[in-house]
């Protein structure tokens, strides 16, 4: 029997949680929501090792040392720019603990509570779905990284084998039920593993960050079945937590981008999309010098600025704020369009502004701002492209077709700053850079938006 | 049976809590949610503890203390993260860096 004091201090663990959520979805109270959780986790952590005489402390404390060192420095770290690949990351070692538990669990079950077919069944669930949950973070990491392209990848055959490891999949967890051991446990995760990277593999570049957060349900749900498992009425609180609240946000974002998560996961099994179609890449463009947009900036009375992935990963930032400063010091109006998904995953714009301090109150959300670009007169474009692609809204086949974008086209003037002729990340190409209305700027976001800079403040 | 119940009842009441409490959640604060739900999963870092700590043969001891350690990156790691992540939404404003300018103020 676990002491009293010990599930007292589980039950103050959860409650933790369900407030640090609470907090995390409000600005003001987000920090003390992420700090509360960090200490329920703390206070949890303490308590496991008084449920029942544990052997093999030095190990453990060693290992659990080892771990926090790791994941510490691995946060603080990691560039602001790549915090999807983290966040994939850390989902993904954590469903593979969740599946090794499950694994041990199958080895020794010896059916500690009511009915040891449905804990078996509940093990050969996390052992699967951890294992999904690690592989498929893998090639999530491998396509946000560069490892590897970050276009659908689909082969003939593709659907029948992954029907096939969730069949198979299935028909061995039923198998486990009956009689658990390590060999079927092993089995079961490398299924899961199979399916993982099956399901990933397909997933489009700008799609990704859904799965992230879908996967990041996923494995929220395999600690609920570990703590079933396990007989821990914590793991099942905090990972049902999480399983729901992930499965809603997955749901919001898919929604943002104008897509349902069916859609995003399977989109490209059903040859829906015209990938890079390539129309004219070698049609005129329009471009210009710093100085040319300098004047247009300048003695616009309207700019609204649409901030993408491009302009973070060349440090651009800062100058960019800057010069906001600076135009808004001439008289110009400036604001900043920012689309729900900007970045590499929903947010990550506000997070890479925030700190390059950008007032927040500049930052203005899609809906509010679209009809303001009517009456806008420059609309400038830093590193993004899918966001103000009109492909989302003209072109059924596109692989972004659907999904809200930021009405820029609608701007008198439309100025691009771009490293090269390359499509963005969706991997398609952009209509509005050939409009008459649009005028090229290239070259590497930095050094541009300096040469930019001191054009303005030279006017 | 009776067990089987009270394990379900929590689990459907933690299903309704955990939809509930992010409802109304904008999409400014999407990237922190998701680092911050990521890291209390890591919570299964207790599982492993427990796993490790009643290891009756050296490959489950060896497993167990691997799950330990890959628990313990995501819990600490999520949560560390998610807080360098936040401590620049809240204080964006208050401690200007040596090279900025000091006009920030005229933009709002």
């Amino acid at each position: 029997m676990i002491p009293v004091w010990v599930q007292a201090a589980y039950l103050f663990a959860a409650v933790c949680f369900i407030l640090a959520l609470k907090g995390l979805s409000s600005p003001k109270t987000a920090r003390r929501g992420n700090l509360l959780g960090a200490a329920a986790a703390v206070v949890a952590t303490a308590a496991v090792f008084f449920e029942r005489p544990l052997g093999n402390i030095v190990p453990i404390l060693a290992a659990v040392g080892v771990g926090t060192v790791l994941g510490a420095v691995g946060a603080r770290r990691v560039q602001m720019t790549q915090m999807p690949q983290l966040v994939a990351l850390f989902n993904g070692v954590g469903g593979a603990a969740a599946a090794i538990v499950a694994v041990v669990e199958l080895h020794g079950l010896s059916g500690t509570h009511s009915s040891a077919v449905v804990t078996a069944a509940a093990a050969a669930f996390t052992a699967v779905v951890g294992g999904v949950s690690f592989a498929g973070s893998v090639v999530t990491f491998a396509k946000l990284q560069g490892l590897m392209t970050t276009r659908p990848v689909v082969f003939p055959g593709l659907p029948v084998l992954f029907g096939a490891a969730v069949l198979a999949a299935v028909a061995i967890a039923v198998m486990t039920a009956a009689g658990p051991g390590l060999l079927p446990g092993t089995i079961l995760a490398a299924l899961g593993l199979l399916a993982g990277v099956l399901l990933v593999l397909p997933v489009g570049g700008a799609d990704v960050p859904i799965v992230i957060s879908l996967l990041n349900a996923f494995t929220g749900l395999t600690v609920a079945a570990g703590g079933y498992v396990l007989g821990n009425v914590l793991l099942l609180i905090a990972g049902t937590l999480v399983g729901a609240s992930g499965t809603l946000l997955t749901v919001m974002m898919a929604r943002g981008m104008g897509r349902s998560v069916l859609n995003t996961l399977f989109g490209a099994l059903k040859g829906g999309s015209t990938l890079g179609a390539g129309t004219a890449s070698d049609r005129p463009v329009r471009s210009a010098t710093p100085e040319d947009v300098a004047i247009m900036l300048g003695y616009a009375s309207r700019v609204i600025i649409v901030p993408g992935y491009g302009l973070a990963v060349a440090q651009a930032q800062h100058a960019l704020r800057e010069l906001a400063d600076v135009l808004t010091d001439r008289g110009v109006e400036v604001a900043y369009a920012i689309h729900p998904v900007a970045g590499r995953m929903p947010g990550h714009m506000n997070v890479l502004l925030a700190e390059a301090q950008v007032p927040y109150e500049q930052l203005v959300e899609m809906d509010e701002i679209n009809p303001r670009f009517k009456h806008t007169d420059v609309v400038l474009v830093v590193g993004a492209n899918d966001v103000v692609n009109p492909a989302a809204k003209t072109t059924p086949g596109a692989p972004i077709y659907g999904m809200p974008i930021l009405r820029a086209d609608e701007a008198q003037q439309i100025v691009f700053m771009k490293r090269s002729m390359r499509p963005g990340f969706a991997g398609i190409e952009n209509e509005l850079l050939y409009d008459p209305k649009t005028t090229l700027l290239f070259g590497d976001a930095k050094e541009t938006m300096d040469k930019l800079l001191s054009a303005v403040k030279a006017l | 049976m009776d067990e089987a119940i009270i394990w379900l009842t929590i689990l459907a009441l933690s299903i309704f809590v955990g939809i509930e409490v992010i409802s109304k959640v904008s999409s400014t604060l999407h990237t922190p949610l998701m680092s911050g739900t990521n890291a209390i999963h890591g919570i299964i870092l207790i599982g492993a503890i427990f796993v490790a700590g009643t290891a009756d043969s050296a490959p489950v001891l060896v497993m167990g203390l691997a799950a330990t350690v890959l628990a313990a990156v995501n819990l600490v790691g999520g949560f560390v993260v998610t807080d360098r992540m936040l401590k620049m939404f809240s204080a964006p404003n208050k401690k200007t860096p040596g090279k900025a300018p000091a006009k920030k103020d005229g933009a709002a």
